[in-house]
């Protein structure tokens, strides 16, 4: 007789735990093919909420790591990532389709994007950090510091490398990030939260949320307690985007802005996704006996 | 007893005010199609001038005209750019003098820091940038940096030529184009910069001048052919632009408000602390937005440092801007002095307790003497918003945690102060504060070398430095 298999609840991922929906509702996913694939958790505005006090929470002890720790910590999700590579695969090529390379190629990727953000953990302040030499006996110095709590809307189309692109850079400076994933293909971001959960990723550093983008998107963009946005899940959506940039206003939220349309997430990233969420702060001091 | 001073007025015959001036489009001076207004002397209430206010039309002849000079001027080679350049700031150097009275008879501020620290730093500002237009390759902000074309720039009245010198100098060394809109109540130092670039002949379109309020601003911000929009001024208007420009293309710089707290540890040197203090908020009659409007101090010295502040603010001279003795000088307008003064009785009704040494004001023009508020708490209107004015707020506090806590908590991010002769604590304030400038030991120091900008609600977007660069170029990462 055959084994009857043992079918996994996807649940959202807030503060380093893996609730349902507050509001009880999931949504039908379905492969490629419009085949039934699972019930994913569909989140609320109050998710949203609760997510966004579970990322502040995290921010002070996050941003105050040192660069090379949380170095370490992104190449540890990498780590964990490589080892769970057939899951990740089985994913994308559920969400999206295409051939079992393609699947691996985007796996490979992500993976070593991952390995080149923990790369800038300890670079980025000697890059876009420095000493200014003022007419004066003074001790200048800038360097990057991180925002706070970034809202991410990830790409619909690439659900697992786009969304790595668009997380990595955000925490690596030091932010914390509540995520919405793509809403057709949000299987690889629910794994990639197991992945984080188990990645020495501190609870709530990383909050991902399956849902839908324009329902989400306007509870996010308009939160007070939100430092900044990442429209990138809103590609080609120009009334939409605009939309939340408006209301992302209301506290002069950073925005990164939609592009027109996805991107090419294999292309080398360079440094606006950091930059983007970092904020330039100068000390002065005299200089004197 | 106290030394009176004689009067040591600065002549204002070096001074030629026009009786009125018209627009400065595509290198001339042309009439305006909208109405006009008065700009006054606010020490004086005397008008100065009748000023064009430009029209959506006029908006769009200095888009126009910067568009068509973008060609030429974004592909002249940096060394070119750099010398043009240079030679603004010679001459702003030269005509020092009379670029320090004309900012004083128009705003109000001392001649004194008109003099020493606006004039100065708005020619080291053209000299910093001329360096840069010829390296902006080496800028660490990619390979083969691009101007972005026209910049729509606004600016506020509290350090009319200063703010102009921050956004016209590094939007030309990269090679881009501008139409800018002083503040309607200090136009004319702008007009006289305009002169200047006549002078430096500078082609034509390069930099336009456009004069008007708040709807000429507008017009600016919003013209679809204008690429990149600075703006510094308040949070409110600011927050406006974010959504005016929502959906565009256009990249944005916006320097906002602030609430600044000046922390002041037991181990200070007070009498330094004290000094730093009173600069900290009663320079340019509070009219600056990283003011350190919020006094922290420690509650073992707080009684020893308010006793010492408030003898210090009692030798502080209220009166003419153009005598070279005046600490404080005019508020820039009825409207600013009303907001001054409205707040302050808001202070006064919520049971903080106000006090100001004894001076005598002019009777025209617009004064406020220097205020201080004690027992204010971190609910109290005067703590939360800023005045804008020489108004300063006084809390204290015990442990540096609490310090921190009371700083960080406002919607602004612009500024802070340290005080403290512990090393170790000095850089621990610095790294937990958050704010884009934090002086420890000193307070309002600005360079054209160092970048200015804030966190949260005071904007984003740095000003000076190589940052400044980031915002005038395609792509920059920064």
């Amino acid at each position: 007789m055959a084994r009857i298999d043992v079918r996994k609840t996807y649940k959202l991922y807030i503060g380093g735990a893996f609730p349902r929906s507050e509001s009880g509702h999931s949504y039908e996913v379905t492969d490629s093919k419009g085949k039934f694939v699972a019930n994913a958790a569909l989140a609320s505005r109050k998710d949203v909420r609760d997510a966004v006090v579970a990322a502040r929470k995290a921010f002070g002890s996050w941003s105050g790591r040192t660069a090379y720790n949380r170095g370490q910590i992104l190449y540890r999700i990498a780590e964990v990532m490589e080892d769970r590579r057939p899951q990740f695969e089985e994913a994308v090529r559920q969400s999206e389709g295409g051939t079992a390379a393609a699947a691996r190629a985007q796996v490979d990727a992500a993976v070593d994007r991952l390995v080149w953000y923990a790369g800038w953990a300890d670079k980025l302040a000697q890059v876009v950090g420095n000493a200014n030499p003022v007419a004066g006996p003074f001790f200048n110095h800038s360097a990057p510091e991180p925002t706070g709590v970034v809202g991410v809307l990830a790409p619909q189309g690439s659900s697992l490398l786009g969304l790595v692109s668009v997380v990595a850079p955000v925490i690596v400076t030091g932010n914390v990030a509540v995520v919405v994933s793509s809403y057709t293909r949000p299987l690889p971001a629910v794994t990639f939260s197991e992945v984080l959960a188990t990645s020495d990723v501190p609870g709530g550093v990383v909050n991902i949320l399956t849902g839908d983008a324009a329902t989400l998107g306007p509870w996010l963009a308009a939160h007070m307690d939100v430092n900044a946005i990442d429209l990138a899940g809103v590609a080609g959506s120009a009334e939409l985007a605009t939309s939340l940039e408006v209301a992302a206003a209301d506290n002069l939220k950073r925005v990164r802005r939609a592009p027109d349309a996805e991107p090419d997430w294999s292309a080398d990233p360079g440094l606006g996704a950091m930059t983007a969420f970092v904020e330039t702060k100068t000390v002065w001091h005299p200089i004197g006996v | 007893m106290a030394f009176e001073y004689a009067p040591a007025p600065e002549s204002r015959s070096i001074v030629d005010i026009k009786p009125s001036y018209g627009l400065f489009i595509d290198g001339e001076f042309v009439d305006g199609r909208g109405s006009s207004f008065k700009t006054i002397n606010p020490a004086t209430e005397e008008t100065l001038a009748e000023i064009a206010e430009a029209s959506d039309a006029d908006v769009d002849l200095a888009v126009r005209a910067a568009r068509r000079a973008f060609r030429g001027w974004s592909r002249l080679s940096g060394k070119e750019r750099a010398k043009y350049l240079f030679r603004i700031a010679r001459i702003i150097q030269e005509r020092g003098r009379e670029l320090a009275v004309l900012e004083s008879i128009d705003n109000g501020k001392p001649i004194k820091e008109s003099r020493d620290v606006d004039v100065p730093i708005v020619a080291a500002h053209f000299f910093y940038y001329a360096g840069w237009a010829d390296k902006l390759e080496y800028a660490g902000l990619g390979p083969a940096p691009q101007p972005l074309g026209v910049a729509g720039q606004v600016i506020p009245w509290n350090f009319p030529l200063l703010m102009l010198a921050w956004k016209v100098a590094p939007a030309l060394a990269c090679g881009n184009t501008v139409v800018l809109k002083p503040a309607e109540t200090t136009p004319l130092t702008a007009l006289l910069f305009a002169e200047i670039c006549q002078q430096a002949d500078l082609p034509p379109g390069v930099v336009n001048i456009v004069t008007g309020a708040g709807a000429t601003g507008q017009a600016v911000v919003a013209h679809p052919d204008v690429d990149k929009v600075a703006f510094t001024g308040s949070t409110a208007v600011g927050k406006a632009i974010a959504r005016a420009i929502a959906g565009t293309d256009k990249k944005a710089t916006l320097e906002l408000g602030g609430k600044a707290a000046n922390i002041v540890f037991d181990d200070a040197p007070i009498d330094q602390a004290v000094e730093g203090i009173v600069g900290g908020i009663f320079f340019n009659q509070g009219h600056v937005c990283c003011a350190g409007s919020r006094l922290l101090v420690q509650e073992s010295v707080a009684d020893e440092v308010l006793a010492k502040l408030k003898r210090r603010m009692g030798t502080l001279r209220v009166g003419d801007p153009l005598d070279k003795n005046t600490d404080i000088g005019a508020i820039n307008s009825a409207e600013q002095l009303a907001r001054i003064r409205e707040l302050s009785e808001i202070g006064e009704s919520e049971g903080a307790e106000r006090w100001s040494p004894a001076c005598d004001l002019p009777s025209s023009g617009f004064w406020f003497p220097p205020t201080i508020f004690t027992g204010v708490t971190q609910a109290h209107r005067i703590a939360r918003e800023e005045v804008f004015g020489p108004v300063l707020s006084v809390l204290t506090f015990r442990t540096p945690a609490e310090a921190i806590e009371k700083a960080n908590n406002t919607p602004y991010g612009l500024s802070a102060g340290v005080w403290t002769e512990k090393g170790s604590r000095i850089l621990h304030m610095a790294s937990q504060l958050r704010a884009g400038v934090v002086w420890a030991n000193t307070f309002n120091k600005f360079d054209p070398a160092s970048p200015f900008g804030g966190y949260k609600e005071s904007g984003y977007g740095r000003e000076g430095g190589r940052q400044g660069l980031a915002a005038y170029l395609k792509g920059a990462d920064l």
